[in-house]
């Protein structure tokens, strides 16, 4: 991820102690030329990507806006390689200014072959930054890769929506989320819906209508089913009802959980002309009648709200889209918090799951 | 599934959630087309919708004595926005934030502004079909806040059944003592203290709210936090530049009013104050409270010896000439007004008995700083040589404000070589390498909380009032002594005379 001032190392057939060793170098010749140059260090994310598309994830972690890690490390496979070969740059996004320090960011990008990847602990071992916690990252796969890395990790980045089967993206997920926390992009997404939510039920006057919830209808991008089954997971985890399966039919699911009081109808719809991923829109329908619509828009979510008397009411709940690279900056700064709502609505996604 | 279950009292859904929500409000500033609203206030209401962070229906009013439609009102605060947020706006939810926005033109001391904002307040109500909680935030030159209270007051808009009403006043609160309680018997004949948020902004910075948690979240601080270990504190809030276009606040401020009377002092109690049992709001406040009322307020008598003041001179900064105090545009040129002032303070309690805290601020220094400076007690026996080398120095603890926030300890170590020569090095952590996060402005915190009804980060009546006790006696002491004040040249480390506030061989740290 190039800097307005970078300082770059490569070498052909090396290992991980040349690469350590060159970048601890790189850090004292800069810290030497100009004082003001510190290294960050917040968090190591590896990345274990392919090499055809290393391009296409580079360009990703390029655009993450400011949520960038102290140290990436960059595993590029390219199946036939038989020796590792690698790349590392210290780059920091200013000139240092008189008074002020300049951060320095460490990417290492080594390609390795599949006869690597058996021993890729013993690679990226020796450089990540002892002490801060490590993420780990596998857009294409490799899961015997991230399971070898797990016990130098505390923190697996995932996107639930990336497997088109929803039982083995729940399954992983739970299995990971059994391990280590997970930071999965999918519940990202529907941060905004779900703090809307909360919302609309926070008023103490509200809050006992939680109980009479009645219908739930979720629209998503077709290919995120998984982000609409996490939020109904989330609002069945939270509200304690129970989940049974959903059906398929026209393309939808369909099904209903058993509340304590009544049954929550549940419908998740495909919305073809929703062009990001994520959630489309979202309907909830209490006994007492009342009826909340959140849909995309300019500028936020367009809020339909009608209450029990049939009274109508539309506004804009403000919100700037993130965008996806926006949703993958905010997955590495969410490696350093913890939610401890996610696992309990991947639970219950994973009962909804047809 | 885990046994989560709605009730009245808890909102399950918002477990896990990084912001919580705010309910609907309607925020209305008076003063709304003046120089803090457009380089702060509304830039901080587009950052806070960009984010997210708004309450869900979100309603904005501006008042103002300049005659303006509500749409050029938006216009305006497009263009602030534009001129001053911390990011660039997104077209839509700038478009989206100010879509409904409203302007009341009129003198603030005429009732019938007062009418025409319960009118459009109600109407707010009307389109969201609830009552909406109403904030004002008095954006105001400080006459100007009674006389607002009071309309308020008269207009019943204090209280709004079934919902929440809030009143946030800016700074200053008061320019000496009896102004201050007369103030706070004003505003709280019309509104309770619970309603009421007085803005101090350093408090609502990161780093001011990092002390808190540098003490109170590592256990290695506590044991040497007391007189037995700590021989001194320097407090400075260092400025590199004058006074710039604010002429005509600051010739009736000065260096105490403007940042000792108020924020120092906060840096002091955050720095002094005894670990709160929790932070809700008033737990800490009564903290601070407590090491407030520990400071003994110096007679007249005293004062010369306890506290220094000075204005600058002409000089240099950053390489360029720069004229005096006196020659500043608007700035009359026989003004006693101080741009430094130094205080020495004790902190008389079982902590901090006998440990003098050391105050400093003033404009056009040598650079811009604003630190906390903890020194330690010099370790008992000295078995090292001082011979070749700077030697053993008691280490000291800095914490940086800014610019660079971040902690820093001295400590002694050997230097390479054949001898056992010692001098101070530095353990240094800066908090921007450590974070991701931009820190948010100060003011998007403030407002967010006073929406919300946290108050832990706003003055409370009695400490106001327990600042202005410490500095009155200096206000008045200052305001009987004819000038002309000591001088410091621009671009200096400020007056030779606050040398003679230290004790001992205390020193003031270089800025």
């Amino acid at each position: 991820m190039p800097g307005v001032s970078d300082s770059r190392w490569a070498a052909q057939g090396t290992n991980p102690g040349e690469i350590e060793a060159a970048l601890r170098s790189m850090l004292t010749e800069r810290h030497a030329e100009n004082e003001s140059y510190v290294p960050a260090r917040v968090l190591n994310m590896v990345c274990v990507v392919d090499k055809a598309w290393s391009g296409e994830i580079a360009n990703r972690l390029r655009q993450v806006g400011r949520y960038h890690a102290s140290r990436t490390v960059v595993l590029s496979v390219d199946p036939t390689r038989q020796s590792l070969d690698a790349v590392a740059t210290i780059s920091s996004d200013v000139h240092p200014k008189a008074g002020e320090f300049a951060l320095l960011r460490e990417t290492v990008i080594v390609e390795v072959g599949d006869k690597h990847l058996p021993a890729l602990d013993t690679i990226v071992d020796p450089l990540v930054v002892t002490d801060l916690p490590t993420l780990l990252w596998s857009p294409h796969g490799h899961p015997e890769a991230i399971d070898l890395l797990l016990p130098l990790a505390q923190v697996v980045l995932l996107d639930s929506v990336d497997e088109p089967d929803l039982h083995e993206a729940l399954d992983r997920a739970e299995e990971l989320a059994r391990k280590v926390y997970v930071v999965d992009l999918a519940w990202l997404r529907s941060t905004p819906w779900r703090e809307r939510v909360a919302a609309t039920f926070d008023p103490e006057n509200l809050r006992p209508d939680l109980r009479t919830m009645s219908a739930v209808t979720v629209r998503h991008h077709p290919e995120s089913t998984m982000a609409a089954l996490l939020l109904i997971g989330w609002l069945a985890s939270r509200l304690d009802w129970e989940p049974s399966k959903l059906i398929a039919s026209n393309g939808s699911l369909a099904g209903k959980a058993h509340a304590r009081r009544q049954d929550v109808d549940l419908l998740l719809e495909p919305e073809p002309s929703q062009a990001v991923r994520g959630l489309a829109g979202l309907t909830l329908e209490t006994a007492s009648g009342r009826h909340l619509e959140l849909d995309r828009g300019p500028g936020g979510l367009r809020a339909h709200y009608r209450n029990r008397r049939g009274d109508e009411r539309e506004w804009t709940v403000l919100g700037a889209s993130r965008g996806e690279p926006g949703i993958l900056g905010e997955g590495i700064r969410q490696a350093l918090l913890r939610d401890p709502t996610y696992a309990p609505a991947l639970d219950a996604a994973n009962a909804f799951a047809p | 599934m885990s046994a989560v279950v709605a009730s009245t009292v808890e909102n399950p859904l918002v477990e896990g959630l990084e912001r919580l929500p705010i309910h609907p409000t309607t925020l209305v500033i008076f003063g709304a087309t003046g120089d803090l609203a457009r380089r702060k206030l509304l830039p901080a209401l587009y950052n806070l919708a960009h984010e997210g962070a708004l309450p869900e229906r979100f309603q904005l009013i501006g008042i103002s004595r300049s005659e303006m439609t509500d749409s050029e009102f938006g216009e305006m605060a497009v263009e602030s926005v534009r001129q001053f947020s911390r990011r660039t706006p997104d077209e839509d939810v700038l478009e989206q934030l100010l879509e409904d926005v409203r302007y009341v033109t009129g003198m603030f001391d005429d009732g019938s502004v007062y009418e025409a904002l319960a009118g459009t307040l109600d109407e707010f109500d009307e389109a969201a079909g609830q009552r909406i909680d109403r904030c004002f935030y008095l954006s105001t030159a400080p006459a100007f806040f009674p006389v607002i209270v009071g309309q308020l007051g008269e207009s019943g808009l204090n209280r709004h059944e079934g919902a929440d009403v809030r009143l946030v006043i800016e700074k200053p609160f008061g320019t000496t003592l009896a102004e201050a309680e007369q103030l706070n018997r004003e505003v709280l004949s019309v509104f309770e203290e619970n309603q009421v948020f007085r803005i101090d902004h350093y408090l609502g910075k990161e780093t001011v709210q990092n002390i808190m948690a540098l003490r109170f979240a590592n256990g290695l601080f506590e044991p040497v936090w007391n007189r037995n270990y700590i021989d001194q504190v320097q407090i400075t809030a260092a400025e590199d530049l004058g006074i710039g276009s604010r002429a005509g606040y600051y010739d009736s401020a000065g260096a105490l009013r403007d940042l000792i009377q108020n924020h120092m002092l906060q840096l002091l109690c955050h720095v002094a104050m005894e670990p709160p049992v929790n932070f809700t709001a008033d737990e800490v406040r009564n903290e601070k409270v407590k090491v407030l009322q520990a400071i003994h307020a110096p007679d007249a008598a005293d004062v010369d010896a306890m506290a220094v003041r000075a204005q600058y001179t002409a000089g240099e900064a950053g390489g360029e000439p720069v004229v005096g105090y006196l020659q500043e545009e608007g700035v009359a040129p026989d003004s006693n007004t101080e741009t430094y002032a130094a205080l020495r303070l004790e902190v008389d309690n079982w902590r901090w008995a006998g440990v003098p805290f050391y105050l400093r601020t003033g404009k056009r220094l040598a650079r811009k700083v604003t630190e906390i400076a903890i020194t330690l007690k010099p370790v008992p026996h000295l078995a090292f040589s001082q011979e070749g080398s700077l030697g053993v120095k008691p280490n000291q603890l800095i914490l940086t404000v800014q610019p660079n926030e971040g902690v820093s300890l001295s400590l002694g170590a050997k230097i390479p070589g054949n001898r056992m020569r010692i001098r101070p090095v530095y353990m240094e952590f800066l908090y921007g390498t450590s974070f991701m996060s931009q820190s948010p402005e100060a003011y998007e915190r403030l407002i967010t909380d006073a929406m919300r009804g946290d108050a832990t980060l706003f003055t409370r009546n009695d400490e106001v009032e327990a600042q202005w006790r410490i500095c009155d006696p200096i206000v008045q002491q200052w305001a009987a002594t004819p000038g002309p004040l000591p001088q410091y040249e621009a671009g200096s480390q400020g007056p030779d005379e606050a040398n003679a506030l230290m004790l001992g061989d205390d020193r003031w740290r270089a800025i």
